[in-house]
C-alpha cells in the first residue's frame, strides 16, 4: 500500500474536506450545464412538431378567378387546407347589412379578425366581394350558407346569413357573428388582394 | 422443480413478488360486486393492447391510406372485423368500467386519507385514457374522426396569446392533416400505452402500500400489538403486511378467494361485451358513429358532431358556457374538480352507509346529473338543452360545493371498529 492511500485512511473518519465550496460549486456547476444540456436536446423534440417544409409550401397564396361568380353566389376555395368562401353580394344585401347591427357582438370589427384594410361594414377590400375563412371562430365547424329566407328561423327578418350546425353560432353576411352564441368572435378574413378585376390572390396583402 | 424455483428465487424476487401482491394480499371480506371493475379494467387494457398490435400490422397511419387500410382490415384480412371490433368495442367498455369502479370509490370514499394518492393516480389513469382514446378514433380517419379531431384541437386555440400558434404545432400543419394523424398514431401506439400501463403499475403499488377499502370503510390493518390472537386472521398473509401490522380477521387472500370472485364476474362482463361485439358493434351509432363510415372531407362539416358517448357529460359542459374561454375552462375544471375530490371532502367516514342522507343523496344526483350531461352533449342541439345543460353544469358542480360544506359538521353514524359480520 502507498502512503497516500493509508493517509486518506487516517483522515476519513473525523476530517472534513478542506473545502466544500469547491464540490458544491462543481456540483451546481454541472447540474445547470447538464439542464442546459438537457433544454436543447428537447429543441428538436418540441420543433419537429412544427408545420413540415412541404406543409408550408402547401400553404402559399391561391389564385382565384371571380370573372364567372353570378351575383348572390357562393364558391368556395381551398387555401392552406381550409374553405374560403367567396361571395359576390348584391346591392340588396349591401344595404341591409346595417339593419341588424344591434343583434351583433361586435359590429365594428373591433377584434382583430381581418386585415386593417376590412374593418369596415362590409368587411371586404371591395364591397361586392366578400372573402371569409369559412370555419367558425368556437370549434372550427364548417357554417352553413343560408339563403333566400333560409337565415329567417334562426334570425327574425334576416334572410340570408350563416349558421354553423354543430353549436348553433350565428354569423352575418359580412361574416359578424350574432349575440348570445358560443362563437366568441367574427370570422376571419384572411389576407387578400386583387391581382386586376376578375383575379383574387388569397394569402398575401397588396 | 422447487430446485429451478429456488435458483430462480435466488436471482429474482418471482414468488416473493406473487405472494405479496397477488395471492397473500389481504383482502376485506365484505368485498361486494362493486370491487370487480378494477380488475375488469385490467383485463379490458390487455384486450386493448393485444388486438391494438394486431391492427397496427394492417393499419396505414397517412390521410392517403388510413381510412382505406380499415376498410382493407374489416373486409379482407382473416378475422380483422373480429379484432377491429373487440378493439372498438373495448374502449367503450374500457371507460364503462372505470366509470363504475370510480362510482365505487365515491360511494364508500375510498379516495379518502389515506388514499389519496391513489385516488390521483387513477384519475391520472383517467386522463391519459381519454387522450388515448380520442387520439385512437382520429386514426380511422373518417368524417367524426376529422371534424372532432378539430373540435377538440381548437379547444387550444382558447388559451389566450399563444393559443393560435399552440393549435398550428398541435396539428404540424394550418389545419388537421396528414401530420396529424401521424403523430397522433405514434402517441396512439407508442407513448399513451406506456403512460397509461406505468401509471396502472403506480396505481396498484399504492393501494397495496394503503390497503384496499371495503363498502364499511373499517380498517382492516390495526396496530400492532391491538389485537388478539383470536381476532387476528387465521388465513396465510404475506410478512410484507402481518410485520407491519395486525390483521384482523376480517379479510381473505386475494388467490384464490378474490380472483375467483372475479373471474365469476368476467364471464358475466364477457357475455355482455360478446353481444355488444357480435350483435351491436356500432351500437346504434354511439360507440362507432355513422358519419365516420365516410372518408374524411375537410370542406363538409357533418351536421352535428358529437364526442364519442363517455365524452360527452364534459362536452355539454362545453357547449354550456355561452363564452369559448371559460366554456374551456368549465370542462377542464369539470375533470380538476374529481382530482381534488380527497380535499373537497372534508369528512373522515368513508362509506356512504354511515354518512348523512344529504350525502347519499348528493352523490345520486351527482350520477344522474353526469348521465343527463351525456344525454345532452350526445344529442342535437336545440333550444331547451341549452338552459338544460346549465343547469346541468351548475348541479355538476355543486355537487363539490355541496360536500365541501356539509362534511365538515356532517351527522354521521358510529363506525364499528370491525367489519360487521
Amino acid at each position: 500500500m502507498s502512503n497516500v492511500s493509508v493517509d486518506a485512511n487516517k483522515a476519513s473518519p473525523d476530517v472534513q474536506p478542506e473545502n466544500n465550496n469547491r464540490r458544491k460549486f462543481l456540483t451546481v456547476a454541472t447540474s445547470v450545464i447538464g439542464g442546459v444540456g438537457a433544454v436543447a436536446a428537447a429543441v428538436p423534440f418540441v420543433a419537429s412538431w412544427n408545420p413540415s417544409a412541404k406543409a408550408k409550401a402547401a400553404g402559399a397564396d391561391v389564385e382565384v378567378d371571380i370573372s364567372g361568380i353570378a351575383p348572390g353566389q357562393l364558391i368556395r376555395v381551398m387555401w392552406r387546407s381550409k374553405p374560403v368562401w367567396v361571395v359576390r353580394r348584391t346591392p340588396e344585401l349591401l344595404a341591409s347589412l346595417g339593419n341588424h347591427e344591434d343583434q351583433l357582438r361586435d359590429p365594428n370589427s373591433d377584434v382583430e379578425q381581418q386585415p386593417s384594410f376590412a374593418k369596415n361594414q362590409y368587411r371586404s377590400l371591395k364591397e361586392e366581394y366578400l372573402v371569409l375563412v369559412g370555419i367558425c371562430t368556437h370549434l372550427g365547424c364548417s357554417p352553413q350558407h343560408l339563403n333566400e329566407g333560409a337565415f329567417e328561423q334562426y334570425a327574425e327578418g334576416i334572410s340570408e346569413g350563416f349558421f354553423c350546425p354543430c353549436h348553433g353560432s350565428k354569423f352575418d353576411m359580412a361574416g359578424r357573428v350574432f349575440q348570445n352564441v358560443p362563437a366568441p368572435s367574427n370570422l376571419v378574413v384572411p389576407p387578400y388582394q386583387f391581382l386586376d378585376d376578375t383575379t383574387l390572390l388569397i394569402g398575401s396583402e397588396a | 422443480m422447487n430446485g429451478f424455483m429456488n435458483w430462480i428465487e435466488q436471482r429474482i424476487p418471482l414468488t416473493r413478488v406473487a405472494n405479496m401482491h397477488a395471492i397473500q394480499y389481504p383482502a376485506p371480506i365484505n368485498m361486494n360486486f362493486w370491487y370487480v371493475f378494477g380488475f375488469l379494467s385490467t383485463l379490458v387494457l390487455v384486450n386493448q393492447i393485444v388486438t391494438g398490435v394486431w391492427l397496427t400490422m394492417n393499419f396505414v397511419p397517412s390521410a392517403e391510406g388510413a381510412f382505406a387500410s380499415v376498410e382493407y382490415i374489416m373486409r379482407e384480412v382473416d378475422y380483422g372485423w373480429l379484432i377491429r371490433y373487440m378493439h372498438s368495442t373495448g374502449a367503450s367498455a374500457f371507460f364503462i368500467v372505470v366509470y363504475l369502479h370510480m362510482f365505487r370509490g365515491m360511494i364508500y370514499g375510498s379516495y379518502q386519507k389515506p388514499r389519496e394518492l391513489l385516488w390521483v393516480f387513477g384519475m391520472l389513469i383517467y386522463l391519459a385514457l381519454m387522450a388515448e382514446a380520442f387520439m385512437g378514433y382520429v386514426l380511422p380517419w373518417g368524417q367524426m374522426s376529422y371534424w372532432g379531431a378539430q373540435v377538440i384541437v381548437s379547444l387550444f386555440g382558447a388559451i389566450p396569446v399563444i393559443g393560435p400558434d399552440l393549435v398550428v404545432w398541435i396539428q404540424g400543419d394550418y389545419v388537421i392533416s396528414g401530420a396529424t394523424l401521424n403523430r397522433f398514431f405514434a402517441l396512439h401506439v407508442i407513448a399513451l400505452p406506456l403512460v397509461i400501463v406505468i401509471l396502472v403499475f403506480l396505481h396498484i403499488i399504492a393501494l397495496h402500500e394503503v390497503g384496499s377499502n371495503n363498502p364499511d370503510g373499517v380498517a382492516i390493518k390495526h396496530k400492532k400489538g391491538s389485537l388478539s390472537e383470536e381476532e387476528k386472521t387465521k388465513y396465510e398473509i404475506h410478512e410484507y403486511y402481518t410485520s407491519k401490522y395486525d390483521i384482523a380477521d376480517d379479510v381473505v387472500p386475494f388467490f384464490p378467494h378474490i380472483v375467483l370472485k372475479d373471474l365469476v364476474a368476467f364471464t358475466v362482463f364477457l357475455a355482455g361485451f360478446c353481444y355488444v361485439l357480435f350483435f351491436a358493434p356500432e351500437m346504434g351509432g354511439k360507440f362507432l358513429e355513422h358519419p365516420n363510415f365516410e372518408i374524411a372531407n375537410p370542406l363538409k362539416t357533418p351536421e352535428h358532431i358529437f364526442p364519442v358517448w363517455y365524452f360527452t357529460p364534459f362536452y355539454a359542459i362545453l357547449k354550456a358556457v355561452p363564452d369559448k374561454l371559460f366554456g374551456v375552462l368549465a370542462m377542464f375544471g369539470a375533470i380538476a374538480a374529481l382530482f381534488a375530490l380527497p380535499w373537497i371532502d372534508r369528512g373522515n367516514v368513508r362509506s356512504w352507509r354511515y354518512r348523512s342522507g344529504l350525502h347519499k343523496y348528493n352523490i345520486l344526483v351527482f350520477a344522474v346529473v353526469f348521465v343527463f350531461l351525456g344525454y345532452l352533449g350526445g344529442t342535437p342541439q336545440e333550444n331547451w338543452k341549452i338552459v338544460a345543460s346549465q343547469i346541468a353544469t351548475l348541479m355538476y358542480f355543486g355537487f363539490f360545493g355541496l360536500l365541501f360544506i356539509y362534511s365538515k359538521n356532517e351527522k354521521t353514524k358510529p363506525v364499528p371498529a370491525r367489519i360487521p359480520k
